[in-house]
């Protein structure tokens, strides 16, 4: 019997469209927009200005405090500008644009490094890599690394754990890093182990990739330490609490972090990047990403440049489709929309999907029924209808005294609602301005 | 410049819909309706056609001119009121009344309250409750089964199970398996105990509801009961006998189970499954009707608000 959580969860429908399709690589684009805030935590302070030249790797916005992260240059060129574009959302945040001038790397870099482990380089070494590399987590979180390997003093990490569930439909990005990639990996991940100080790693991969689980299984008896942990299919398993509670059956308490129960989750893109950041010393500043949708014409995983226009992609990938509703950044459960193609592709992005119009477009909603599927399905143990309800009536004391702080935002609970309501959306507000509450009680204290 | 859809998470959903639990509890009231047919003939299909379409007609007629709202007859809700109300009570009863037990059931049990998801007690019970204490002749004059030869217009009468305990004649009680089968007096919807089970393994399979409730109930009934049987076998009749007379099975299963009316979390589906029991028990036993489901849920559903304020779920940990 697999391992998997047990509290709640929901079984989308796969989607796996584009698991077979080998990565490529996505030829360069004309211009990269490379916003300089890719990640949790302040946003990096961009050290080029216009009119400068810069290689690929080259560092053009330096992190600008502890949870902050570097961000480099995709590409060689010409800096166009520096400051605020419009993004996905429709938001203005500060980006470099760059102009591109042929495909020159920075000196530095080893892309033929060979695929083994440096024991010579000490925790710290491979800390400070990490974090000159601008690194953080792929799976779309963006959680600056070198932070998460650095356990605040009195916490002891026992286990890393490798995220390879990929349990959002449609995407793939991940499955075909464990397939073609898994050499690579394999010494990432005993980098992370060395950098936290830990004898034991675990891959969690989910069921529905039978053929990573055994290509790695093989090749983890290679390395000491690492074993792979084949899980049930469940929605939102990808979710760290959920991961960890899978993997070692512990459960992280409300309102702590993983290494409260000795663990450290890293998505299979990060372990990927952790690798190519030590042995080749090349930071941060390609990813692949799958594009995918029933529409679309030649679904893929792609190799390409951050900063690279979305509308690239899906060129590659045959063109946007006639009755495109919806553009998606990520999966479809916890993906965000995107309000034109021109936006660029960032560390987060693990997919794009196009979702057609007739699918995309919201059904009508009826009044609470009061089934309860909602709090059956919730990983988080939460009462979405209760949730909505007092989020709707802004009732923000009593939104804190039922953990509406707990919501990992996973939308299981809309996902199931016979009645169509928009738990999610009423649940984030609620959550928005409750968090809010309580950080202004907490800095009165 | 193409124009795109722009909403928040999630962007897909599982196609669970209102009408699909609904019509899905309908399905699985078939086997019942077709072993009250075999058992009372004409009277079942009158009785449970003519409270259907009633309770359609009013839950219209009060959407469409008072309330001045949509019309959501067809999501299927009005239909299983419709069905239970009509099960709960003599195949014989005269239409005129039926029609006053829907218009009370949807009108007063769900309308007033705002609708589907908004009332507080289950409407055919409201109805089937009011019609009993309104018309406690006709309400407790249940026709003998003689499958398509019983009288529908001048029916001959008999004692239901329950009746003939409550008034001491634990003897003349029918067998078991005729209980389980349906061969005994009684509402269309209370006799045929396989058949309900039937329905109960349908709306598990289907995830319309889950066995907290119905099973907290039986739980309780059998251990109650049990008991009292130990204690005086011949005052108190065993869990079996209570378990497979009156409404017990058709009210655990799709009375107590309607979604709501009952509590939201798992631990509060056992606590109120287990109110019901013992209420229904007691009534039983101790108070002056022969039969105490209708009650036991109607007190338990006045409960569920309190219930769902003091039994939150386990969250994660």
């Amino acid at each position: 019997m697999l391992k998997t959580f047990r509290m709640g969860g929901v079984h989308p429908p796969e989607n796996k469209i584009s698991s077979g399709e080998k990565i490529k690589t996505l030829p360069i684009p004309v211009k990269v927009i490379i916003p300089v805030g890719q990640h949790i935590g302040a946003p990096a302070t961009p050290v080029v200005a216009k009119g400068d030249s810069v290689k690929v790797g080259q560092l053009i916005a330096k992190s600008s405090g502890f949870v902050s992260a570097n961000i480099h240059s995709s590409v060689s060129g010409t800096v166009k500008t520096v400051g605020p574009v419009k993004d996905a959302a429709g938001m203005m945040k500060v980006a470099i644009t760059i102009q591109v001038e042929g495909d020159e790397w920075m000196e530095d870099i080893d892309r033929n490094a060979k695929i083994v482990f440096n024991e010579n380089l000490s925790k710290d070494d491979i800390k400070a890599s990490i974090m000159k590399a601008g690194i953080v987590g792929m799976g779309g979180a963006t959680f600056p690394t070198h932070v998460k390997l650095s356990p605040p003093p009195g916490n002891k990490a026992e286990i890393l754990i490798i995220n390879g569930v990929e349990c959002e439909p449609y995407l793939t990005a991940d499955h075909r890093v464990m397939l073609e990639k898994s050499k690579e990996l394999m010494v990432g991940i005993q980098y992370l182990m060395k950098g936290i100080d830990v004898k034991k790693a675990v891959v969690g991969i989910e069921n529905n990739k039978k053929d990573a689980i055994s290509l790695l299984t093989e090749l983890s008896k290679n390395y000491p330490g690492i074993s792979i942990c084949p899980l049930q299919m469940k929605y939102p398993q990808g979710g760290e609490k959920q991961l960890i509670k899978a993997v070692t059956g512990k459960g992280v308490p409300s309102g702590a972090l993983p290494i409260a129960v000795g663990a450290v989750v890293q998505n299979i893109g990060t372990a990927l990047a952790v690798y190519e950041a030590i042995n080749q010393n090349k930071p941060l500043f390609e990813r692949i990403v799958t594009v995918t949708g029933k529409s679309v014409k030649q679904p893929g995983n792609f190799i390409c440049r951050i900063g690279t226009p979305i509308s690239a992609l899906i060129d590659a990938a045959g063109g946007l489709p006639e009755n495109t509703g919806k553009v998606i950044g990520g999966g479809p459960m916890m993906g965000r929309t995107m309000i034109n193609i021109d936006s660029p592709i960032m560390k987060g992005t693990s997919g794009i999907l196009i979702i057609e119009e007739q699918e995309a477009l919201r059904k009508e909603q009826h009044n609470c029924i009061r089934c309860g599927k909602c709090v059956s399905v919730c990983p988080m143990g939460l009462e979405p209808y209760l949730l909505m309800t007092l989020s709707e009536k802004n009732m923000l004391d009593e939104l804190a005294e039922h953990d509406v702080m707990d919501c990992i935002e996973c939308g299981s609970c809309t996902f199931t609602c016979p009645a169509n309501r928009q738990l999610l959306d009423y649940i984030r507000l609620g959550k928005g301005r409750t968090g809010a509450m309580l950080r202004a009680k907490n800095s009165k204290k | 410049m193409n124009k795109f859809i722009v909403s928040s998470s999630p962007h897909v959903h599982g196609n669970d819909s209102i009408s699909k639990n609904m019509y899905g509890v309908l399905i699985a009231l078939i086997p019942a309706f077709i072993c009250s047919v075999i058992v009372f003939g004409w009277g079942a299909i009158i009785t449970t056609a003519t409270s259907v379409i009633a309770c359609l007609l009013f839950e219209f007629l009060i959407q469409k001119y008072i309330v001045k709202g949509k019309t959501t007859i067809w999501d299927g809700s009005a239909m299983i009121t419709g069905v239970l109300l009509a099960f709960n009570v003599p195949s014989s009863l005269p239409l005129w009344i039926l029609i006053i037990g829907a218009l009370v059931a949807i009108g007063i049990g769900k309308m007033t309250f705002g609708g589907l998801g908004s009332n507080v007690f289950n409407p055919a019970l409201v109805g089937r409750v009011f019609l009993l204490i309104s018309f406690p002749a006709q309400m407790t004059t249940w026709p003998l089964p003689k499958g398509f030869a019983t009288s529908y217009i001048d029916a001959t009468t008999g004692a239901t199970p329950l009746q003939l305990i409550k008034a001491g004649h634990m003897d003349q009680i029918p067998n078991l398996i005729d209980m389980l089968f349906g061969r005994m007096g009684g509402s269309l919807g209370e006799i045929a105990t396989a058949a309900l089970l039937l329905g109960f393994i349908w709306l598990l399979y289907k995830k319309i509801i889950t066995w907290h409730i119905p099973i907290s109930i039986f739980a309780t009934v059998i251990v109650f009961s049990g008991i009292m049987h130990l204690c005086s076998p011949e005052q108190f009749v065993s869990p079996l006998v209570q378990l497979l007379t009156g409404g017990l099975m058709l009210g655990s299963i799709f009375m107590a189970t309607d979604y709501v009316t009952s509590p939201m979390a798992n631990k509060g589906m056992i606590i109120y499954g287990i109110g019901i029991g013992i209420i229904t028990v007691v009534i039983r036993t101790f108070g002056s009707y022969p039969e105490g489901v209708s009650f036991a849920i109607l007190i338990m559903n006045a409960l569920t608000p309190l219930i769902n304020r003091y039994c939150k779920p386990a969250r994660f940990k």
